[in-house]
């Protein structure tokens, strides 16, 4: 039809839609005068009325065949058809309530998990900074050292020469998380905010909805700007909703900071896995930061920060560009930046926040969530396949009656397209309900911020998979009533067991299917979980048991001369203490969030690569750091409380650094050079775990926390006693020296190595959950085909009993067939688990994505769930009687 | 949809258009001029044309409109569109050709 054709036919089209009942009226209305018109003629012509009457009849031809043809050759019938089909196909699912109940079920489920898994990898990976203008543009910024140090953050410095010479960004922006301790009124509270810088508000298009944003010079200028923009919830909640908050004051840390402005509504900041509270501009980073002011220093490296490409740049592109702003770096400042690049992220790959924990995850969800969405189909399809068979009578009579196969098409897709809505729909409620599943996941979950976001991406996501599976388990049924013949069916049910079996192969099929794609998941939710046993296990290198906190001097204000004594106080008072063992400071925990300290270093004897640049971690440690630890001591001694400031520098390294740098010679004596000064090597402890339970073992080495000083060091305490009561007698302790500190959460190293690890737990959880789900729709398909099997061939199995086969015979024939169809399905599965399972590959630890043992048991468990699934069906065809069945 | 079994598709669709083209008339009156013109030899059924008048209608080739007769009777009146009449004189043209060739196939002489 063309344009001009749909001017005419457009408001016919609305109408009969409309106001079909009209339409009708009038077209019934024209055939009646017509009749009437022919009547008067032919009495005119000197019939007798009823003569006249049958006459015109007959010269019209069947009414209502007129009247259904004319109905036919109007348009919008396409619309009618389908409210036709749509009411038709309630009518069909509620004629088999448990049926349907069943399809929906499967379907809400799999829908649901996948529109949760999409919305989370949305609204943790793709988009997760609501409000923020062109996150697809958005890119983090991250170093990238040579050698063994992999990713780390830049200098302040290092930032500004990449801002200004990247001429390929629109903005960049530096957004460094920060706890803080806020007094309001007599008591505290800790938040968590950023350190942004002045641009930041303006760079990612949010705007204060009181007040304002920062003002470029705010950037500059030790400590000379405290100023502070607040969240929304913190407005409401903290100081309810004031809306004369503009220009008060508020204690940070304890510096008073001017409130400046009130972020907007729903907007969290730009960091994966926290809700910011509060912003504060880079000057007053001294504040909030241990370590001192680092502005000026470009060794000092904390900035995490984001790029925006100007529209149309690519990655490549940008950080072409940005590789040659590090090179010139290189060059111009050779002792900080040796053998340091930057690189750019898409923001699902961002170094320094939870996306890149979570990413892996995510990955792997995808997989299996599609996977599960792939079993509902098999199943809902076999369920309407056992359907379909018995309508088959239906079907026939329907294109006997002269129905064409594209109707009978279009009335199965209608049907499939009723479950798959209804599933979709409540897909999206329980991905809705969802949205927050992951945080409740996570040991530390309640201070942490991982929302799934159901945008319109995501429910473009979830209306395709609707589609597809619409079109799957529509298109199956109809597969199997392509050969419908008229007569056949038509005839009496002949219930011959041949008939069933030439059927049966794509219920098989699917079932087949169904066992290969549950036991692909059952065998990689049993690798992640062997493989969480075994990083929970894993010998970190220190003792696990040993508690740490922290102690909030920087929010008292203490200076450093305050604090090291302080420290030096604390730990002789700790140590006097019953129950307690040692205790000591060290400005970093292993596998905690903060990232360590590292130097560009050299080693007497060893020449470097000309581009090699060999920085290596550190960690600032107390006197018997080793010993508290439980790390052991190689060879040489410990830092002592004499090793201080005033002392000649010393360090300890590890036993890889040994191998490394002097070729595994006992170094002591020798010398490093740390950030340009020479220390002496004192010790040598061994490897353990420093940043992740799956790093394997690199460089390390300590020097001793008074010569290269951090205000706010954790403490460590090796204790027998409870966590409870360490506790407390820590906390008296502190309050003894001072009643205005407070403590940080105390936790076990052990909960340490659980909270670096929660993202196989994340994925154990819910791969387990899911791997649970696929074998119980795979069982579910099992005796669904298995009972209907036996149902169809109740005539051969009363045969065989008849001739003599006793009902174990039968209970083991049905068990059998059953089992062959899994023994099918598992080989198929084995084969495509073991091509797979590598996808596992980050979130396994020491576990061969191939183990036989997590394979031996996934056959077990599959086996044994088959075994289950047929008993059923099996017990049904050993109870049939023979003599009932023959005679039938 | 079942179609007058011995007339070319299409070919009914044709004539109405052309009975339309002399005059706008409603269902009856097409009918009777389609047997009085054609002498009954097609043996279209009265009721077949309608069908054919709403496909036309929504093809857009003939507009309907309901007007009172002289006895105060609702009719429902037909008249081609422009559109309708472009459509007649590419029917008209389109049967003249084959109808042509097939009378020229027709009355060749048997060897």
């Amino acid at each position: 039809m063309n344009l001009e054709q749909w001017f005419y036919s457009l408001p016919l089209r609305l109408r009969s839609f409309f106001h079909p009942n009209q339409a009708d009226e009038e077209m019934k209305e024209e055939l009646h005068a017509h009749l009437e018109q022919q009547i008067n003629e032919n009495i005119a012509k000197g019939m007798s009325a009823e003569e006249a009457r049958r006459s015109a009849m007959r010269a019209m031809g069947g009414l209502t065949q007129i009247e259904q043809q004319c109905r036919d050759a109007r348009g919008g019938s396409v619309l009618q058809d389908f409210i036709q089909d749509l009411r038709y196909g309630f009518r069909q699912l509620l004629r088999s309530p448990g049926l349907s109940a069943m399809a929906i079920l499967c379907l809400t489920l799999c829908i649901g998990a996948n529109a949760a898994v999409f919305s989370w990898v949305e609204g943790i990976l793709f988009r997760p900074y609501p409000l923020v203008a062109h996150q697809e543009r958005l890119f983090a910024v991250s170093a990238t050292v040579q050698g063994e140090g992999g990713l780390d953050e830049l200098s302040w410095p290092d930032f500004l020469d990449l801002r200004r010479n990247c001429t390929l960004c629109d903005d960049s922006f530096v957004t460094s998380i920060t706890g803080s301790t806020l007094n309001i009124g007599d008591h505290a509270e800790v938040t968590t905010g950023s350190i942004v810088s002045a641009n930041y508000f303006d760079a990612i298009g949010v705007h204060p909805i009181l007040g304002r944003g920062f003002e470029a010079d705010e950037d500059v200028g030790e400590g000379s700007h405290p100023v502070v923009v607040i969240s929304y919830q913190m407005w409401r909640n903290r100081f309810k909703g004031d809306r004369e908050i503009i220009g008060k004051r508020q204690r940070l840390n304890n510096v008073p900071h001017t409130i400046i402005g009130v972020a907007p509504e729903g907007f969290y900041g730009t960091f994966v896995g926290r809700a910011m509270e509060f912003w504060v501009p880079v000057s007053m980073e001294g504040i909030f930061r241990s370590g001192g002011y680092k502005l000026e220093d470009r060794g000092a490296r904390w900035v995490e920060s984001y790029v925006r490409l100007r529209p149309g740049v690519s990655r490549a592109q940008a950080q072409q560009q940005i590789s040659a702003i590090a090179a010139r770096l290189q060059k111009e400042y050779p002792v900080t930046n040796r053998g340091r690049g930057i690189g750019i992220w898409p923001l699902w790959q961002t170094p320094f926040n939870h996306a890149r924990t979570m990413g892996p995850t995510l990955e792997v969800m995808v997989v299996v969530v599609a996977f599960v969405l792939l079993i509902a189909c098999a199943n809902v399809s076999n369920l309407l396949l056992v359907r379909s068979f018995v309508r088959r009578h239906e079907m026939s009579v329907r294109l006997a009656i002269g129905a064409s196969r594209g109707r009978l098409l279009k009335q199965l897709l209608t049907e499939g397209l009723i479950l798959a809505a209804l599933g979709t729909a409540g897909g999206s409620l329980i991905a809705y309900c969802c949205r927050h599943l992951l945080v409740m996941l996570l040991p530390e979950g309640r201070a942490m911020y991982l929302p799934g976001a159901i945008d319109d991406r995501v429910m473009a996501m979830s209306a395709g998979i609707c589609l597809v599976v619409t079109l799957i388990i529509g298109l199956v049924p109809a597969f199997e009533t392509r050969h419908l013949d008229l007569a056949g069916p038509l005839k009496a049910e002949s219930g011959s067991v041949v008939g069933v079996r030439s059927r049966g192969w794509m219920r098989s099929g699917l079932v087949i299917f169904q066992v290969c794609l549950s036991f692909i998941l059952l065998v990689g939710a049993a690798l992640l979980l062997e493989s969480l046993q075994r990083i929970r296990h894993a010998n970190p290198g220190f003792s696990t048991s040993v508690a740490v906190t922290g102690v909030s001097v920087v929010a008292a204000d203490y200076d450093v001369p305050r604090a090291k004594t302080f420290q030096n106080e604390l730990i002789d008072r700790l140590s006097g203490l019953p129950g307690i063992e040692s205790a000591t400071f060290a400005a970093v925990t292993p596998l905690g969030y903060m990232s360590f300290a590292s130097s560009p270093i050299e080693v007497d004897g060893d020449q470097p690569a000309p581009n090699e640049q060999l920085e290596v971690e550190y960690n600032q440690v107390g006197p018997g750091y080793l010993a508290t630890l439980g790390i052991p001591l190689l060879s040489g001694r410990e830092f002592a409380r004499s090793d201080d400031e005033n002392a000649a520098l010393v360090a300890i390294v590890n036993r890889t650094m040994m191998m490394r740098y002097w070729g595994g010679q006992d170094p002591i004596g020798r010398r490093l050079q740390v950030k340009g000064r020479w220390a002496r090597v004192v010790g040598v402890a061994a490897d353990s775990k420093y940043e992740s339970m799956d790093e394997t073992p690199k460089s390390f080495f300590y020097v001793p926390l008074p010569q290269d000083f951090v205000r706010e060091p954790d403490l460590y305490i090796s204790t027998t006693q409870p966590l409870q009561s360490t506790l407390a007698a820590v906390l008296r302790e502190v309050h003894v020296l001072d009643q205005n500190l407070a403590l940080y959460e105390m936790i076990t190293l052990q909960e340490q190595v659980n909270r670096a690890t929660s993202p196989q737990l994340v994925a154990v959880t819910l791969v387990s959950t899911l791997g649970g789900l696929a074998l119980l729709l795979a069982a579910v398909g099992l005796y669904g085909v298995m009972s209907y099997a036996v149902a169809q061939s109740t005539r051969e199995l009363g045969l065989r009993m008849a001739l003599g086969a006793g009902a174990a015979n039968l209970l083991r024939l049905v068990i059998s067939r059953g089992l062959r169809l899994t023994t099918g399905g598992v080989l198929f599965g084995a084969v495509a688990a073991l091509a797979l399972t590598r996808l596992l590959g980050q979130l396994l630890y020491n576990v061969s994505p191939h183990d036989p043992v997590v394979f031996g048991l996934a056959v077990a468990v599959m086996t044994t769930t088959a075994i289950f699934a047929c008993l059923l069906p099996a017990w049904r065809a050993s109870r049939t009687d023979p003599a009932r069945v023959l005679r039938a | 949809m079942s179609k007058p079994s011995d007339l070319v598709q299409g070919t009914l669709d044709m004539l109405i258009l052309k009975i339309l083209a002399l005059q706008p008339s409603n269902g009856w009156a097409i009918s009777q001029r389609l047997k009085q013109i054609s002498s009954d030899v097609l043996g279209v059924s009265d009721g077949s044309i309608y069908p054919a008048l709403h496909k036309l209608e929504h093809c857009g080739w003939i507009r309907a409109q309901w007007k009172s007769s002289e006895n105060n009777r609702r009719a429902k009146l037909y008249s081609l569109t422009p559109l309708g009449r472009k459509q007649l004189e590419h029917e008209t043209a389109n049967w003249n050709r084959v109808s042509a060739a097939i009378s020229g196939i027709v009355q060749l002489k048997e060897a």
